[in-house]
C-alpha cells in the first residue's frame, strides 16, 4: 500500500515541477505508483521483468555480447557439441549457436515489436473512429473484424504470408494484418465505454474537435488495458512468427532467427540436440517473461481483483 | 440470443468472404492465369467460386499429385480430427481439475505451482515441445532399450499390413474399435500419445486460467454462502453448486480453442508426420498450392463454426437457464 506520506511527495514534485507535462498529472502519477507496488509484491511479475530485461539488453548489446557474427561459419567444425569455445555447440553448417541465439533476439523482438505498435496504431486509428462515430462504419468495421477473428491466428498468417510470398517482410506483413483486428476490437470498446463520461461532454462543450477529443483524451484514459495486451501478444507474436518460419516461412538459410534455428536442428534432433535446444529456450524464455509481466498487469489492473 | 445468432450466422460468410480474400490475392500476386472468368468482375467470380464449391469442386490438388482437394480433404481431415479430438479430451481432463485445485487452494503454493505451469504452457513453443518429447520419449528410451512410443506417422506399417483395417469413420481408433481390430486400434492409439500430449499442454493451461479464474468469481457468489451456511460440506459446496456454474466460460472458451487446436496441429501434424491435413498444408504452402490452402482455410472455417453451435448448444445442457425456448 502507498502511505500519506509518498502521496503527498508525489503532489509535491508535481507542483514543483510545475509547467511540465506532468503538470496536473498527480492522480495517474499516484495510479503508476499504486500500480508498481503491487506489482512489485509479485515475485512472478519481477522474474519477467528480469526476462525482458535481459532479453532486450542482448538484442540493443548483440554486437558487443555477441563473441562471433551470426552468419559466421566455422564449416570445419560442423555440430560440435557445447564447449567453452561453443557454450551452446554449433549447427550443421558450423556456425557457433550461442552467437546465433544472441544476434536472432535482435530480429525476433524487432520482428514483435514491429508487429505490434504497427497493430496498434491501425486498430487505434479505426477503432477509435468506429466508436466514436458508431453507425454505418461501425458496423463494416466490426463485421470486418469478425472475418478475421474466425481464423486462428497462425491459419490466417499462413494463408496470408502464402499469397504474398515466403520471406521475412512478407511475414511480418501477415502477421500485422491478423493482429489489428484485435486493437481494433479492444479500442473501440473502451471508446464506447469513455465516450459516455462527463469528461468527455466537457471537452465537446469548451469546442474541442472530435479528433482532439480521441486522441488527447480518450486514448490516454483508455492506455492500461491496450498496454496489457500488448504485453500478452509480444510474446504471442513472438510464437507465432517462430512457428511460421519453423514450416518454411521467413528467414532463408543461414538467417539467424530462432524458428529457422530449430527448423534447421530438426533433422539432426537425435545427433545432435542442441541445435535445436537453445534457441527453443530462448523463444520460452522470451515469450514467459512477457506472459508473467502480462499477466500480472492484468490482475493489478483488472479493479474486481484489486479488492 | 443475439450473440448467439450473429456467431452461428457470421462464421459461414466469414468463411466465404475469407476464401475470396485469398483468390484475390492469388489473381493479384501468383498471376496464375487460368480459364476461371478472370476477366469477370470480382463478385461474378465470387459467384462462380460459390457455385464450384457447391458442386464439390473445389480445385486440383497438386501437392498430392494432381487429385481434387476434395478426396485430400477426406483422406487427411480425419487424422486430424482424432489428434484433435483426444488433445482436447486431454485438455480437458488434466486442465480442469487442475483449475479447480487452483482456486479452492488461492494463494498456496498449489496455486503458484500451477499459475507457473499454465504460464509456461502458453508461452511453449509446440513445434519444439514437440521435438523435445521425440528425443526423450522415442530417441532416449530406445538408447536405454526400454519400450518407447512411436515418434511419427499415424499407425505402424508393419501392423498395418498384418492387420489391414476397414475404414469407416476414419478415425483409426474407433474403427479399429468397431471391427474388432485390436492391433490397429492399440498401435493407433500409441501414436497418438506425443503429438496429442504436445498440442494438449496449451490448451491445457488456458483452461487450467480459465477454471481458476471462473472459479474464484463463483465462490465468491452469495448462494455459496447460503449453501455453506445450510451445513452442506465443502466437498458438495465445490462440485454440486460451485463447478456448474464455473463451467460456462470454460466452456466458451475449449470451443474457441478447437480452432487454436486445429492451427497448432499444423505445427505438430509437420514435427512427427503426422498425416493430417496441418501437414498437407504445408506442404500445399511449400509449393505455393492455391487451391489446396483455400480448401485447407474453408475446412478449417466450418469447423471452427461447428465448434461454435455445439458450444452454444452445450450451455443449454449445463445451465438450464439459458436453455432455448
Amino acid at each position: 500500500m502507498i502511505s500519506v506520506q509518498e502521496l503527498s511527495q508525489s503532489q509535491e514534485t508535481a507542483a514543483a515541477k510545475s509547467r511540465t507535462w506532468w503538470e496536473g498529472k498527480a492522480p495517474q502519477i499516484r495510479e503508476l505508483r499504486f500500480t508498481l507496488d503491487l506489482l512489485r509484491q509479485s515475485p512472478l511479475v519481477v522474474v519477467g521483468f528480469a526476462l525482458i530485461g535481459l532479453f532486450i539488453a542482448v538484442a540493443i548489446f548483440a554486437p558487443w555480447i555477441a563473441p562471433h557474427g551470426g552468419e559466421e561459419r566455422f564449416w570445419q567444425l560442423p555440430q560440435q557439441p557445447p564447449s567453452w569455445e561453443f557454450p551452446f555447440g554449433t549447427d550443421t553448417t558450423g556456425g557457433d549457436i550461442y552467437s546465433r541465439v544472441i544476434w536472432a533476439a535482435r530480429l525476433d523482438l524487432a520482428i514483435a515489436l514491429t508487429v505490434v505498435i504497427s497493430a496498434i496504431l491501425i486498430g487505434s486509428v479505426l477503432g477509435s473512429v468506429s466508436g466514436f462515430l458508431g453507425r454505418a462504419f461501425d458496423e463494416i468495421l466490426m463485421r470486418i473484424t469478425d472475418v478475421f477473428l474466425a481464423f486462428p491466428a497462425l491459419i490466417l498468417a499462413m494463408a496470408v504470408a502464402a499469397a504474398l510470398g515466403r520471406n521475412l517482410t512478407n511475414l511480418t506483413i501477415a502477421l500485422m494484418v491478423v493482429w489489428w483486428p484485435t486493437y481494433a476490437r479492444l479500442i473501440r470498446g473502451q471508446v464506447l465505454t469513455e465516450k459516455e463520461k462527463l469528461y468527455v461532454d466537457a471537452a465537446r462543450a469548451v469546442g474541442a474537435s472530435p479528433t482532439r477529443i480521441i486522441f488527447r483524451h480518450v486514448l490516454p484514459n483508455s492506455i492500461f488495458p491496450i498496454i496489457v495486451q500488448a504485453t500478452l501478444d509480444l510474446g504471442g507474436v513472438i510464437l507465432t512468427a517462430a512457428g511460421l518460419s519453423f514450416i518454411g516461412f521467413g528467414a532463408g538459410a543461414g538467417v539467424a532467427e530462432w524458428g529457422m534455428m530449430i527448423a534447421d536442428g530438426r533433422s539432426y534432433l537425435f545427433q545432435s540436440p542442441w541445435i535445436a535446444t537453445f534457441p527453443g529456450l530462448a523463444i520460452l524464455l522470451s515469450s514467459l517473461g512477457l506472459n508473467l509481466v502480462g499477466d500480472g498487469l492484468r490482475d493489478v489492473l483488472d479493479p474486481r481483483l484489486r479488492r | 440470443m443475439t450473440f448467439t445468432l450473429s456467431h452461428v450466422i457470421g462464421d459461414p460468410v466469414a468463411a466465404y468472404i475469407t476464401s475470396q480474400e485469398v483468390r484475390l490475392s492469388e489473381e493479384q500476386l501468383q498471376r496464375i492465369v487460368r480459364a476461371h472468368h478472370l476477366d469477370q468482375p470480382l463478385y461474378v467470380q465470387y459467384f462462380y467460386y460459390l457455385s464450384d464449391l457447391a458442386r464439390g469442386d473445389w480445385g486440383i490438388s497438386r501437392t498430392d499429385s494432381d487429385r481434387p482437394v476434395v478426396v485430400s480433404i477426406q483422406q487427411y481431415f480425419p487424422a486430424t480430427a482424432e489428434l484433435a479430438m483426444i488433445s482436447m479430451v486431454f485438455a480437458l481432463a488434466l486442465g480442469i481439475p487442475i483449475g479447480i485445485i487452483s482456486a479452492v487452494r488461492k494463494d498456496k503454493p498449489v496455486d503458484h505451482a500451477t499459475r507457473v505451469f499454465s504460464l509456461v504452457g502458453v508461452s511453449m513453443p509446440v513445434f519444439w515441445l514437440a521435438l523435445l518429447l521425440q528425443y526423450a520419449f522415442y530417441y532416449q528410451m530406445k538408447v536405454h532399450n526400454l519400450p518407447s512410443l512411436p515418434s511419427s506417422g499415424r499407425v505402424d506399417q508393419f501392423v498395418w499390413l498384418d492387420h489391414p483395417l476397414k475404414i469407416i469413420t476414419g478415425l483409426y481408433t474407433v474403427d479399429g474399435l468397431i471391427t474388432g481390430n485390436f492391433a490397429v486400434f492399440f498401435d493407433a492409439l500409441v501414436h497418438l500419445i506425443l503429438p496429442a500430449f504436445a498440442l494438449s499442454y496449451i490448451f491445457m493451461a488456458v483452461f487450467v486460467r480459465m477454471m481458476r479464474s471462473s472459479m474464484l468469481e463463483v465462490m465468491r457468489q452469495d448462494y455459496i454462502t447460503l449453501a455453506r451456511s445450510k451445513g452442506l460440506s465443502e466437498r458438495v459446496v465445490i462440485y454440486r453448486h460451485a463447478l456448474r456454474n464455473a463451467m460456462i466460460p470454460t466452456v466458451t472458451v475449449a470451443g474457441l480453442a478447437f480452432g487454436g487446436l486445429l492451427a497448432g496441429a499444423v505445427l505438430t501434424e509437420t514435427v512427427f508426420s503426422f498425416p493430417g491435413i496441418g501437414r498437407w498444408s504445408t506442404s500445399a504452402i511449400v509449393r505455393d498450392d492455391i487451391a489446396s490452402i483455400m480448401g485447407f482455410m474453408l475446412i478449417i472455417a466450418v469447423v471452427y463454426m461447428l465448434a461454435n453451435l455445439i458450444v452454444d448448444l452445450l450451455y443449454g445442457w449445463i445451465d438450464p437457464r439459458i436453455r432455448l425456448g
